[in-house]
């Protein structure tokens, strides 16, 4: 049917454009049409081959030839070379093992998002969907789905990294004559968005993987605690429970195996608190959604009273490819502490905004520069804010140390949920410390003093910083008053809080210095820091920046060069808006 | 819908839906059927996904190309949405994105009425559970 033999594909993403991928293009177009191969042979930009690093990329079809660091003055020599003769240009080819290209990502939790209809349940069953649920229920006893899972090394998704075997090995060993199953739907990192993606895209694998766990500890009730304002997934998720349910898949005598359980959805209103298992629990009986202090753990008292194991979304999407692929399989994916994959969303000045999946132990470098395709507009990489408000950020330094939940931690910030907030040169980390803090200080459900309290005086002090009116003595007093909120909140939040102030201190101190002793923000994001100036040579005096200040700080003759006084400015910005010469700038 | 009484049962279900999708996609079910997912997870309805669904079903209709256009969840690529993948008979699935409805019609006359590639095609830079031994 298409009327070429050959394609000849050209990395058109954001990393290998900015090495004249373009231009590439139009060369091997040209030269194709100078040997009259364009009726025959056709040039397509592509989207990023996630491989930026070796960029700009070529990519032969249908014979699979794959051509690394081209540059356009190669266009002759591929359509001479390849294209004419049929042989590979060798200097140009990619020599490395050829799996190397795409393994830097597996799609576990994923597997099934962007492959299925999320509202037919056939297409999950036809992708092995309840087959791990039929396994377990028919072939194994609990205790060998727990040591399963145990031996496979799955830790939490959702923040602290908990072994999810051991989890349930808790409730399964807390007698009681009734149970629960609760699946943690409340993602509530900001910028994170994995566990809504994998509701929306793949539903049953969750539904599933909460059968198999109340199997395992032994309850017939689950439930689903989602934030209401995730509606497209909640209406997936009923149309999957209730498919599943039509099926027998979910309800009494699953499988004829005897075994019994349902699924039902409680909302919560999106406080970032309720991820906190306790929180969580507590606003799910309908309390205020309140942490308490653990012991007890839900494992022996949770949802009403009774013993609860609680799982996060992508932990629960893991649970069925183990069970079908093996604890061995599972394992020899990822690092010594922490196996298989953790799913990123990558958001910030990257170029490639979106949902990854890496094994662990794959380095920021590769999610950055390779699959995220590097920083926006060429501008240089700064710091990586992972594990959210209660994470730190990372910086070069810390390219290549391999993502896992210990070097994360060691490095001063955590995994969370897996949102990974990417900046650049422009951004100001005293800012950013404080755009967390804010958020914190929102989400403080006012419990404890040093959260509530602590958290507001931390704020107020990044506050005075950013404004220019910090003292050196103010640093002193952000690491104090953070160790303390740290060692002395009552739950996760509080006790993670400080963090981005504290690892943002730790990797840019000259920043807070330059904002507290030169009264300046280097990266000019710190409106109160900054002055705005006139350059002499520039200015020609034509009066409209004067005509512009709404507090009348600019003066100066007509045709003479202009002046501000920093006294008055109020630093709006009109001047600059205004200025057709270059002559106001931002210092 | 009958209820699924075993293991047995599951499998023996699994097994005919692989056929009819296997089926389908091989297009014996229909001698020239194309298969279109669109991503609709939230981002990519507020990216116009929806558009493009609603394009997609009617001009395919319309220009007489025998298609099934379903819907399917996120593809991860936030950066290039709406994106749609296009499963031709006998062929690898491609990925397009930044495919609204010009971009859709574009899709149609070149690549699936001719088989000839348009601008756009995201690559594969993923290993499947199938795949990963």
């Amino acid at each position: 049917m298409s009327k070429y033999s050959m394609h000849l594909l050209v990395c058109g993403g954001t990393g290998c454009k900015s090495r004249q991928s373009d231009l590439i293009a139009q060369r091997l177009t040209k030269e194709l049409s100078k040997q009259g191969l364009e009726e025959t042979v056709q040039v397509i930009m592509t989207g990023c081959f996630g491989f930026c690093e070796k960029g700009p990329i070529v990519k032969v079809m249908p014979d699979n030839t794959f051509y690394t660091q081209v540059k356009p003055e190669d266009a002759e020599e591929i359509v001479e070379e390849h294209v004419i003769k049929g042989r590979k240009v060798k200097h140009l080819l990619y020599t490395e093992p050829e799996t190397r290209l795409h393994k830097k990502q597996i799609r576990i939790a994923l597997r099934n998002c962007g492959m299925i209809d999320p509202e037919a349940i056939d297409e999950y069953i036809a992708r092995d969907g309840y087959q791990a649920l039929g396994e377990v229920l028919t072939n194994q006893i609990p205790e060998e789905t727990i040591e399963l899972m145990k031996a496979s090394g799955l830790r939490g998704r959702g923040g602290a990294g908990f072994p999810t075997g051991l989890k349930w090995d808790l409730a399964r060993k807390n007698e009681a004559d009734q149970k629960y199953v609760v699946c943690n739907a409340d993602e509530g990192d900001p910028g994170a968005f994995m566990d809504r993606s994998i509701l929306e895209g793949d539903p049953h694998s969750v539904l599933e993987a909460m059968a198999i766990v109340g199997r395992c500890i032994g309850a017939d009730m689950g439930y689903i605690y989602i934030r209401a304002e995730y509606p497209l997934a909640i209406e997936r998720l009923k149309i999957a429970i209730s498919q599943a349910r039509a099926y027998g898949l979910l309800g009494k005598d699953i499988m004829g195996t005897g075994f019994n359980f349902d699924i039902d959805l409680k909302y919560g209103a999106g406080a970032f608190v309720c991820g906190e298992e306790t929180a969580l629990i507590h606003s799910m009986e309908g309390e205020r959604g309140e942490p308490t202090l653990k012991p007890p753990f839900p494992a022996e008292s949770g949802y009403l009273g009774k013993p609860t194991n609680v799982n996060n979304v992508e932990t629960l999407a893991n649970v069925p490819v183990i069970i079908l692929k093996g604890a061995a399989w599972f394992s020899s994916i990822g690092t010594k502490t922490s196996k298989g994959t953790k799913v990123f969303a990558l958001a910030g000045k990257i170029n490639n905004v979106g949902l990854i999946e890496v094994p662990m132990g794959t380095t920021l470098r590769e999610v950055i520069f390779e699959i995220g395709g590097g920083i926006r507009n060429g501008k240089k990489f700064k710091a990586v804010q992972t594990g959210g408000p209660s994470g730190g950020c990372l910086t070069e330094k810390h390219l290549d140390t391999p993502i896992d939940y210990e070097n994360l931690v060691a490095n001063g910030s955590m995994m969370g949920s897996g949102g990974m907030i990417i900046m650049d040169e422009d951004d100001c980390m005293v800012s950013i410390a404080k755009y967390y803090l804010d958020f914190t200080v929102e989400e403080s459900c006012g419990k404890c003093a040093p959260c509530r309290i602590g958290n507001k005086r931390l704020h107020e002090l990044l506050e005075r910083i950013c404004e220019g009116k910090g003292e050196e003595s103010d640093l002193v007093r952000l690491r104090n008053l953070g160790e303390v909120i740290k060692d002395t909140s009552l739950c996760g939040l509080g006790q993670s809080s400080p963090n981005p102030v504290l690892s943002t201190m730790d990797n840019f101190l000259d920043e807070y210095l330059a904002h507290v002793v030169d009264k300046k923000c280097p990266s000019g994001v710190c409106t109160g820091l900054l002055e705005y100036f006139i350059i002499e040579e520039n200015c020609t005096g034509c009066t409209a920046c004067a005509r512009a200040c709404p507090v009348g700080a600019i003066s100066g003759e007509r045709k003479e060069p202009h002046l501000i006084n920093p006294d008055t400015c109020i630093k709006c910005g009109a001047c600059l808006e205004k200025c057709k010469f270059d002559a106001v700038i931002l210092i | 819908m009958e209820k699924i009484k075993s293991l047995v049962d599951l499998k023996k279900i699994r097994d005919e839906k692989i056929t009819g999708l296997q089926a389908r996609e091989k297009g014996e079910s229909s001698e020239n059927l194309v298969l279109v997912k669109v991503a609709m997870a939230t981002c990519g309805i507020a990216s116009g996904a929806k558009d493009t669904m609603e394009f997609m079903i009617e001009e395919l209709e319309k220009r007489g190309v025998d298609a099934l256009v379903t819907r399917t969840g996120c593809m991860g690529y936030c950066y290039a949405e709406p994106t749609i993948e296009v499963t031709l008979p006998d062929s690898e699935p491609v990925v397009f994105g930044g495919v609204n409805p010009a971009k859709a019609d574009e899709i149609i006359e070149k690549y699936i009425k001719g088989g000839e590639l348009v601008n756009g095609i995201i690559p594969v830079n993923y290993e499947t559970i199938e795949s990963k031994e």
